[in-house]
């Protein structure tokens, strides 16, 4: 009972750095700072996943912690959200089409909250954690959790212009030619 | 004989803001060797700010890192300069020195807020990170934003800082002193933080010139090595003097940059009063052709940054040599030996950034 009523006044999170400028990080640890101060909502910032309910991810994922990221989620006990901190881990931001970049952490780990900025505000950050406890308690009553997405909704593709008229009689010999044409080169050295 | 093992120290650890893997190799309690595994943060930007325009390189490369952002935009700024030929505004270099002192002020705060809660002094890193909220305020109220500036531009800056602001950075300078030098006397001479630092880490001076230690590291080992002495902003004209310390252990290089703070502040002061009327920037016309090799003294140490260009618009090869890739060397050094309990302190006094080491 105690725990269910902490998931949404005290949520614990967890901070990782994926692949960050730093940016991020340090408005992170601005977050904690006696001027913005997590812990009067009851965030408690701790350093094993196992202890938290709430991953908070900077920056991008590349090839080499793709894998210690979703560790990092696979430790962290039921019910659990993650808050992508920044343009980075949203999308991939300026380093988007970096070549050992493969894109925000969606790519990993569902995520469940986004928040815009390069670097994101204190302000946004703690805006962003408590959206993901409210999600938390959904979770934990066993309710649809909706998950956002950056894809912008688009509309009905406008409908196909109608086929022409056939009006030239398909030759009957036309369809096996191009068919055995590759065989034929295939079996020559 | 004692047995061996092996501690992965890291990527996810609550000391590091950043993930890098310390592999700790143990005889008892002691280190007995340290191997680095990077890559964790490994986005290749060089090769992106070859791609781009070399304009638009400007903001690429000021999130190199997001701590001494200002200073790599700066850095880039320059060397491009030098590459194009333009003679930038006085203004413009007093500008520079002021948000570049502004970084560099946070920045150490930000190291002695972390070097704090690496060894559980939680109330003094909670105290600092306030001292730090004022320089981030002042930051905001010159360029519109806490981190990064992007106020740096090709042949000058874009913003100006207008008189009224100036005030205010002097009293939030005012402010922040204040309330550094309460918690400077607690940093110099609370007793378990000299049981914690004193005598852990050392670097000698000579290990520190053979190994080619940067920045405060060096500094701390009495190596006056800065590269604001070689004038590349009115630094000289503003008297400046490299800060050093004798003793090179963790405690030498907490009060170099204890030091370098009231410093910092001093000269924003300077250049503050000596700020002269002249335009903000020049326009230039054309794109860079030749090498440059543009160095910089960022908060961590020599910022080393080469350029070359074949008069396209885009860089032919673009390569950044970070402070803390120097640093690593010296911290190596420095772990064999100590005990377990004492490696956060360490690696936290060398105050690594590994986004900017790994790019």
């Amino acid at each position: 009972m105690l725990r269910q009523f902490g998931l949404k006044k005290s949520p614990w999170v967890v901070h990782f750095n994926c692949n960050s400028c730093n940016g991020c990080d340090i408005e992170l640890l601005a977050c904690l700072s006696p001027l913005y101060d997590l812990e009067r909502f009851g965030i408690i910032h701790v350093g094993n996943p196992k202890h938290a309910d709430v991953l908070l991810v900077t920056g991008s994922v590349n090839h080499r912690n793709a894998r210690v990221l979703k560790n990092v989620y696979d430790q962290m006990p039921e019910p659990k959200a993650v808050v992508a901190v920044g343009v980075c881990a949203s999308t991939g931001g300026i380093f988007r089409e970096c070549y050992n970049v493969l894109g925000g952490i969606e790519e990993v780990v569902p995520v469940d909250v986004f928040v815009p900025g390069c670097p994101a505000r204190p302000e946004a950050v703690i805006d962003g954690i408590v959206k993901a406890a409210e999600k938390l308690d959904l979770r934990r009553r066993g309710q649809p959790v909706s998950r956002p997405s950056l894809v912008p909704e688009t509309h009905e593709p406008s409908p196909k212009p109608a086929a022409p008229p056939e009006t030239v009689p398909a030759t009957p010999a036309s369809p096996a030619a191009p068919v055995a044409a590759p065989a034929e080169l295939a079996k020559t050295p | 004989m004692s047995q061996r093992t092996t501690i992965p120290f890291g990527p996810q650890h609550p000391v590091f803001p950043e993930p890098i893997q310390l592999r700790l190799i143990l005889e008892d309690e002691r280190v007995v060797e340290a191997l680095p595994a990077i890559g964790y943060v490994h986005r290749g930007l060089e090769k992106l700010a070859e791609q781009k325009d070399f304009q638009q390189d400007v903001f690429l490369i000021e999130r190199i890192c997001g701590i001494c952002s200002f200073m790599h935009a700066m850095n880039y700024c320059q060397g491009i300069e030098q590459l194009l030929g333009l003679a930038v505004p006085e203004r413009a270099k007093y500008l520079r020195l002021i948000w570049a002192e502004l970084h560099r002020m946070h920045s150490h705060l930000l190291f002695l807020a972390l070097l704090a809660d690496s060894f559980g002094f939680e109330n003094l890193f909670m105290q600092t990170l306030r001292c730090r909220e004022e320089i981030l305020d002042l930051m905001e109220i010159t360029a519109g934003n806490r981190i990064m500036l992007t106020t740096c531009c090709i042949g000058g800056v874009r913003k100006d800082i207008t008189p009224d602001q100036l005030k205010r950075i002097g009293t939030g300078l005012d402010r922040a002193q204040a309330s550094l030098r309460e918690l400077g006397g607690a940093f110099a001479k609370d007793y378990t933080i000299q049981r914690r630092l004193k005598g852990i880490g050392v670097l000698t001076r000579e290990k520190a010139h053979e190994l080619g230690a940067v920045g405060p590291v060096a500094k701390a080992s009495g190596l006056a090595m800065d590269l604001r002495q070689t004038g590349y902003a009115p630094y000289p004209e503003l008297g400046f003097n490299p800060i050093t310390e004798t003793n090179g252990d963790a405690y030498a290089r907490m009060m170099v940059r204890l030091r370098e703070l009231d410093q910092s502040a001093e000269l924003i002061r300077a250049a503050m009063g000596r700020l002269p009327d002249t335009p903000l920037s020049v326009p230039f016309k054309g794109n860079p052709t030749g090498e440059v090799a543009a160095r910089i003294e960022q908060s961590r140490g020599e910022l080393l940054f080469f350029i070359k260009a074949n008069g396209s618009k885009n860089l032919e090869r673009f390569r950044a040599r970070t402070p803390t890739f120097a640093n690593l060397a010296p911290l190596l050094h420095m772990l064999p030996g100590c005990e377990l309990a004492d490696v956060p302190v360490i690696v936290v006094s060398i105050d690594p950034c590994i986004s900017c080491t790994e790019r």
